[in-house]
């Protein structure tokens, strides 16, 4: 028990005086996570709004696809990516094993399903209603479309959320195709399995409160956007 | 099913579309309103038929409009909500400012104008509805069951603004509604569906007073039409 508070001591002062193996740690993860959310948001959202909008039955299969991807176990898609990325791999020669980029591939690879499913849903709830109105109001396909994504934006922000949240704490994906290494490909989750492993349990605690003032600030913005939604514009 | 063999609509007249539950009236809209396709047969806008897709089914679109019994607001301002057919159209800002104030003023929605349009009650909602449906001048206005679970007093200022908005403008105006009272009130000519065919189409005066069809009589007086 002593262990664990001095380690709690020790983990606020390392946060507090900006350890720099720390913020290099928590820099490096949120690099990797936002450029992976954002490449999975450009693919997510036009693919959920596109299958949305279609009729189920047309879109069944993919949709199923799509959600049996969304609870793909992150050490699958270390290993899909890895093979791809191996030098034996059809994408081997590009070089890219054990550096940040094959680490925001996997995560993309994580977070698009999120994204896409989540994102059908929120638009399938009212997006054939919306698309009748835009359509009597006389827009054109670009427009409607458009406008069911606009005002599916709280589903929609609520799906990058949920897939953000997915990709900052997992650690499966990165620790195959990142291989850990210190400087270069060591984030939050992988470090904190490292350091525990070593007994160094000051800046695995450290790096578990900042993933949980992550979440904590993750959680509460969708939160406030799924019940204060209808409120807030 | 609706199985109509034809059905004319003049340009400038006001028509009430009244019959039971289950007629066909707003399928009848849907397909005139081009949302739903017709199984067979021909829709034709100023003698021409309506193209299946492209820019010209979009422009052809661009001239009539629909007010649902539940409008759909979006999620944004009243202002943005009655600016939205506008902008499809490609209005000047100028433009779109004028119209709206305008229209904003005539519906009694000036000091909502920045209110969130989804939050609005039932009636302002369908005002709303309606100046966003008539501020780019369409040739055609359809309206299903405006008026449906709205209090009287809205009820009456929604009437009103459709007789208005027709008397100072040249538009057709097609009406769904259950009351045989409003189609009285607002209609020029009344078509009455049932089971999806027209069982009689005519002046309003003929169809209430003196209805050709045992039918359309039976339910004007209220009775049970099979």
């Amino acid at each position: 028990m002593s262990r664990l508070i001095e380690g709690i001591f020790e983990a606020f002062r390392l946060i507090i005086i900006l350890d720099p193996d720390l913020l290099r740690i928590v820099l490096l993860s949120l690099r990797v996570s936002g450029m992976a959310i954002i490449f999975g948001t450009l693919l997510g959202v036009p693919l959920g709004a596109f299958l949305g909008l279609k009729p189920e039955k047309k879109t069944r299969f993919f949709n199923k696809i799509i959600f049996t991807l969304m609870g793909m176990p992150p050490v699958v898609a270390g290993l899909l990516i890895y093979l791809l990325l191996s030098r034996q791999g059809p994408l081997g020669v590009l070089g890219l094993l054990y550096t940040p980029t094959a680490m925001i591939i996997a995560q993309v690879l994580l977070s698009f399903p999120i994204i896409t499913g989540l994102t059908i849903i929120g638009v399938r709830a009212k997006g054939k209603d919306i698309i009748e109105t835009a359509r009597t109001l006389g827009a054109g396909t670009f427009l409607a479309t458009w406008t069911v994504i606009k005002e599916s934006r709280i589903a929609i922000l609520g799906s990058i959320i949920t897939g953000f949240g997915r990709i900052t704490a997992e650690v499966g994906a990165v620790m195959i195709v990142g291989g850990n290494i210190a400087g270069h490909t060591r984030v939050m989750t992988t470090a904190i399995v490292l350091e525990t492993r070593r007994g160094h349990f000051e800046l695995a605690i450290g790096l578990g409160l900042i993933l949980l003032l992550l979440s904590f600030v993750i959680n509460s913005l969708l939160y406030r956007f799924q019940v204060g939604g209808g409120k807030h514009s | 099913m609706l199985h109509i063999e034809r059905l004319t609509l003049e340009k400038g007249i006001v028509y009430g579309v009244i019959g039971p539950s289950g007629a066909g009236k707003s399928t009848l809209l849907r397909i005139i309103n081009l949302l739903t396709p017709p199984d067979s047969g021909l829709i034709s806008f100023h003698g021409r038929s309506v193209p299946t897709n492209g820019v010209s089914r979009l422009d052809l679109q661009q001239k009539m409009t629909m007010v649902f019994q539940k409008p759909l607001l979006f999620k944004a301002s009243v202002r943005e909500n009655v600016a939205y057919g506008l902008k499809a159209r490609g209005y000047s800002r100028a433009d779109i400012n004028r119209r709206v104030d305008s229209l904003l003023e005539q519906v009694g929605m000036n000091h909502l104008a920045e209110r969130r349009a989804d939050l609005l009650s039932g009636g302002e909602a369908q005002r709303v509805a309606v100046a966003r449906a008539v501020a780019f001048e369409p040739e055609l206005l359809l309206l299903d069951e405006p008026t449906a679970n709205l209090d009287p007093a809205n009820v009456e200022l929604i009437e009103n603004m459709v007789i208005q908005m027709h008397r100072s403008r040249t538009m057709t105006t097609v009406l769904v509604t259950h009351n045989i009272f409003q189609a009285r009130r607002i209609a020029d000519q009344v078509i009455f569906l049932n089971q999806g065919q027209i069982v009689e189409m005519g002046d309003k005066n003929q169809i209430f007073y003196a209805p050709g069809d045992e039918k359309t009589r039976a339910y004007i007086e209220g009775r049970m039409v099979y």
